[in-house]
């Protein structure tokens, strides 16, 4: 930082990242809201503190042991190689601490290490979280209005902090083995986000059982409709918004690309393989707009589905919109949308799978399709600017696809919801779904309010007496 | 006296480092939140189990949540 120009890189890498933080903070809002509009009015209380006090939990867990795993991890471990040193990403770093930048006080780490890292660590760890907030948001919607909290917060710190970083490491770090072995290409997240957190909602959907009334007993489900559906509009709006920060929050914004001889500097994906934002703005949109076009029509109309689909239809493009050409995002992102709509209405009759708010679906089979497709338009691209590396390729991606939605998502969250309701921890019991999670509270609001009338009525006497 | 590494911001600023009070007893407090979450998680799953319990004898009743359920049909606007 001794000089104008590498102080201006530097700076702008920092403000970068910290401004996707703000950004992406508006999902979390949007899945408040969207959860508390889908639920109803006897849920409504617990809904939104289920889901809210998920960000402080995946906060603190992703930093004493999340944001290791990223950097430890991307070998396997046992695949590739060993556990990687990663010192300034352990919780007692004093790189994990407010750094000048300037000398290191031990000897983990060099002059060199701390004037890097000193600037970078926290908003890109801040940015990483805000991932791990976005997998545990996506799972809380579709267990709404029969899950304990108990249980909930503890399978939000093993998604948020523990198996979507150990995915990210595998195929979202630039030495990941997923990336070198299988050419694993998926740059804003269908997978490492969305499928694995779709896999994992499912796997606890499958233990936790449907809401009572949601299925008739001959089988056919029933609608258990948005009781706000103003809040469910609002709440995805915001998680559209937060979106542009995620997609950003995915990029490095200035990195020397050019390979041998000269300086090149572009903006890069996860992978350091160039990009620009300009590509990547064009193609959210696009693909944003395919999702609606198709949602719309697969749903006749319906506002909840077509909402969805716009969200699907980013996630299904996401893997390769850093490539992709914008009208191939649109066709990519319709096709996306069909495939998880009728995927969703055949999982639920199928195995009487009560998914509230239809993440699964919307998270979990569209990024599922989003890896996958990714690997025919992709076919044959360099996976990284390492040339060692495979290339794209459609087994790649579809091996790729089942570990993140099947292998880190469905199974932990199968397993864990199994050890979960195994010791009580995960239903509510049958008489608190029907009088409803808020009902307590709901109890001494009415007897505070009824205290106040009373008051109330009791000064009316002494207001006729001053007369 | 200072609880940091400096006690002043004069000289070279190169050769501040971390910046946070007592350092070199990171592991403890490291150590002390892994104990805070796992207290929290402790906490909360009795409360909310005592929680259920109680809630269920005030309100668990067949007349009582037949009542709630009552007051929610959409026969009863």
């Amino acid at each position: 930082m001794d000089n104008e120009l590498t102080a201006l890189g530097i700076i702008f890498t920092e403000f970068y990242y910290w401004l996707t933080v703000v950004i992406m903070f508006l999902i979390h809002v949007g899945f408040c809201m969207y959860e508390v509009g889908a639920s109803r009015h006897k849920n409504h209380m617990h809904t939104l503190m289920k889901n809210t006090m998920l960000i402080p939990l995946v906060t603190i867990t992703f930093f004493f042991f999340g944001w290791w795993i990223y950097f430890a991890f991307p070998n396997g471990p046992g695949i590739t190689g060993g556990v990687e040193s990663a010192p300034w990403a352990e919780p007692w770093s004093e790189l994990m601490g407010t750094h000048m930048g300037g000398a290191p006080a031990t000897e983990a780490f060099t002059a060199e290490d701390t004037a890097g890292w000193a600037r970078i660590n926290g908003v890109f760890w801040a940015s990483f979280l805000l991932f791990s907030w976005t997998a545990a948001s996506i799972v809380s919607g579709s267990v709404i209005e029969r899950i304990k909290s108990t249980g909930f917060w503890i399978l939000a710190v093993g998604i948020g902090s523990v198996w979507w970083i150990i995915d990210a490491a595998w195929g979202w770090h630039s030495a990941g083995w997923m990336v070198q072995k299988l050419g694993y290409h998926d740059a804003y997240a269908s997978g490492v986000i969305h499928a694995i957190a779709g896999g994992y909602a499912l796997g606890i959907l499958f233990v936790l059982g449907p809401r009572i009334g949601k299925f008739a007993p001959d089988g056919t489900p029933r609608n258990i409709h948005p009781r706000n559906p103003w809040l469910v509009a609002i709440g995805l709006f915001l998680i559209y918004t937060g979106f542009w920060g995620f997609y950003v929050a995915c990029n490095v914004p200035m990195w020397d690309i050019q390979d041998g001889d000269g300086v090149f500097f572009s903006a890069t994906n996860i992978y350091l393989a160039p990009t620009t934002l300009s590509a990547i703005t064009m193609n959210f949109l696009m693909s944003l707009s395919g999702g609606l076009l198709m949602g719309y029509i697969v749903s006749r109309g319906d506002a909840f589905w077509t909402y969805s689909s716009g969200l699907a239809g980013v996630i299904a493009a996401s893997a390769g919109n850093d490539l992709y050409h914008p009208i191939q995002a649109m066709f990519i992102a319709a096709l996306g949308v069909i495939v998880m709509y009728k995927l969703h209405y055949i999982v639920e009759r199928k195995f009487k799978i009560d998914d509230a708010v239809g993440a699964v679906a919307v998270h979990g089979y569209a990024g599922f399709f989003g890896v996958f497709i990714a690997g025919f338009f992709l076919w044959g691209y360099p996976s990284s600017p390492d040339a060692s590396f495979a290339t794209i390729s459609p087994w790649g991606q579809f091996i790729g696809a089942v570990i993140m939605f099947g292998v880190l998502g469905f199974l932990p969250g199968w397993v864990t919801a199994k050890v979960l309701n195994s010791f009580g921890m995960l239903r509510i019991p049958k008489e608190i779904e029907l009088a409803g999670l808020d009902v307590g509270a709901e109890a001494e609001r009415y007897a505070d309010e009824q205290a106040i009338i009373d008051a109330e009525r009791a000064a009316i006497g002494s207001v006729g007496g001053s007369d | 006296m200072s609880t940091g590494n400096f006690e002043n911001w004069a000289g070279t600023i190169t050769d501040i480092g971390p910046m946070y009070p007592f350092v070199g007893t990171e592991m403890i407090w490291f150590l002390a939140g892994l104990a805070f979450w796992i207290w929290w998680h402790v906490v909360q799953a009795k409360r909310e189990t005592r929680q259920y319990e109680e809630e269920i004898k005030r309100f668990g009743s067949p007349e009582s949540l037949r009542k709630i359920i009552d007051k929610e049909s959409p026969e009863n606007p």
